[in-house]
């Protein structure tokens, strides 16, 4: 049994769960999805459901861009990264994720060179001290590494490299949280919005959910009041029968986002037709791909990729955990096939995955505990 | 990836504009301040870093409570920072 710290503050925190409490109608279930992953951290580092009355549910979202990853692009990772000449580079993160036939490592160890980078400024870097190598960037991310990317793509363009490029995986999250709008497994009462994604979309971007939809959305901040806040501020606009678009973390994230880096991600990329996500399916119009005007940089023109679809292991229900359908200890393999160290499904891999988070942090209290025993 | 970290702007490179020192909780490297140039970085800002890319400028009121958050939720942090000890991207 592990206990979650006591944060800073949590006497105002039970100060606002005691505020929360006051607005919920009794018998009526609410349903909020936190679609980012590090507020999913957030929540279970600090026990935060235990903050909320029994009627109201956290469901995960599909916002942890390693956990959404399909097993296909990793396969196709290891397919360029055979190449002799080719060096390719990651974030950390990436590192553990399976592939069909095993993760980086297992691939370093059969000969392949994958190294980990901060930044993709550091791949720029390698690829001027090795002129001699290709050097691939293996690029990941939603919003809010998508700027990042481009940036160092024009970059690598003003300075006239040639032996560097970008294996683009960036996805976006607005068409993300649509699939979850419009998919009838469940049913939302509102969503957290994610904070640093919005930092560079800004908050316009999701007031179609309040309009088309009807649900409200908050972009919040990443400390636990900054969610017991949000889900406050989302309580009281049903109690008012509003659904608006809220901006919680108006501190870091200013209304209109970065023009700045949506001008640099415009430029160099472009929306893919469909993107496979992991749990999710295709998705239409759901990721970026390198524009025509930087093939040159395009690791998918440069190399051969198989491309092939993988299915996910049978006992894998990342799906599910992605989706919100499924709560990560009710997964059959979760903690057991299934650890940090050794993970079958994505969910597992990134600190920000539902069930890494709760395999960390997790703590079966009562209600969990009746929560599991029912499934 | 996904942590924003919050950096104190040490100097700006005078060879190469869009770059930055800055000090993470006393790691100082150098990042990218590109996506800032509207509204300008200077010496003694706080910026939030996502993957060596200055993303937001903060207070520095924000920037300490961000940090206190962050030594508080353990590896993830430490493994950002440890990856950060490892950026040279000049």
């Amino acid at each position: 049994m592990r206990f979650v710290d006591e944060f800073r503050n949590a006497e105002t925190a039970r100060a606002l769960s005691a505020k929360i409490a006051a607005l919920c109608e009794p018998g009526r279930e609410y349903k909020f999805m936190e679609v980012c992953g590090g507020h999913t951290h957030t929540i279970y580092k600090h026990g935060l459901e235990d903050y909320l009355p029994e009627n109201v549910t956290l469901v995960h979202g599909p916002g942890c861009p390693v956990c959404v990853i399909p097993m296909g692009r990793i396969d196709d990772a290891i397919h360029i990264a055979r190449r002799p000449e080719v060096l390719m580079t990651s974030f950390g993160d990436m590192m553990r994720v399976p592939g069909s036939g095993g993760n980086f490592f297992d691939s370093n160890a059969e000969g392949t060179s994958i190294r980990m980078v901060y930044s993709p400024l550091d791949s720029l870097k390698i690829a001027r001290q090795n002129p001699d190598r290709q050097v691939v960037f293996m690029a990941i991310g939603f919003e809010t590494t998508a700027p990042s990317t481009a940036m160092t793509v024009l970059r690598a363009a003003k300075e006239g490299l040639e032996n560097f490029s970008v294996f683009c995986n960036h996805i976006m999250i607005i068409p993300a949280i649509k699939a979850i709008l419009d998919s009838p497994d469940l049913r939302l009462d509102g969503f957290i919005g994610p904070g640093h994604v919005s930092t560079v979309i800004g908050c316009r971007p999701y007031e179609f959910i309040a309009r088309d939809y009807g649900k409200p959305l908050v972009v919040a901040g990443f400390e636990p009041l900054d969610i017991l806040q949000s889900i406050y501020m989302l309580l009281l606009q049903l109690r008012e029968g509003r659904a608006e678009v809220e901006n919680q973390y108006a501190r870091v994230v200013p209304w209109d986002g970065n023009p700045t880096a949506l001008r640099a991600i415009g430029e160099v990329m472009e929306l893919r037709p469909y993107f496979e996500w992991r749990g999710l399916g295709f998705i239409s119009h759901s990721a970026l791909r390198m524009r025509q005007r930087y093939a040159a940089f395009d690791a998918e023109l440069l190399f051969e990729t198989p491309g092939v679809r993988v299915a996910d292991p049978k006992a894998c229900q990342c799906g599910e955990v992605l989706k919100g359908v499924l709560k990560p200890w009710e997964c059959k393999v979760f903690g057991t096939a299934c650890t940090p160290e050794t993970p079958i499904g994505t969910c597992m891999v990134s600190p920000e995955g539902a069930c890494a988070a709760y395999y960390n942090f997790g703590r079966f209290t009562r209600t969990r505990v009746r929560e599991a025993s029912v499934t | 990836m996904c942590l924003g970290i919050p950096g104190e702007v040490i100097e700006i490179l005078a060879d190469r504009p869009d770059l930055a020192r800055v000090d993470v909780s006393g790691v100082k490297r150098a990042i990218n301040i590109g996506l800032l140039a509207e509204e300008g970085v200077e010496p003694g800002d706080w910026v939030l870093i996502h993957v060596g890319f200055a993303l937001s400028k903060i207070d520095e009121a924000e920037a300490k409570a961000a940090m206190e958050f962050l030594e508080g939720i353990g590896k993830a942090y430490e493994d950002e920072i440890a990856a950060l000890r490892e950026s040279r991207i000049i």
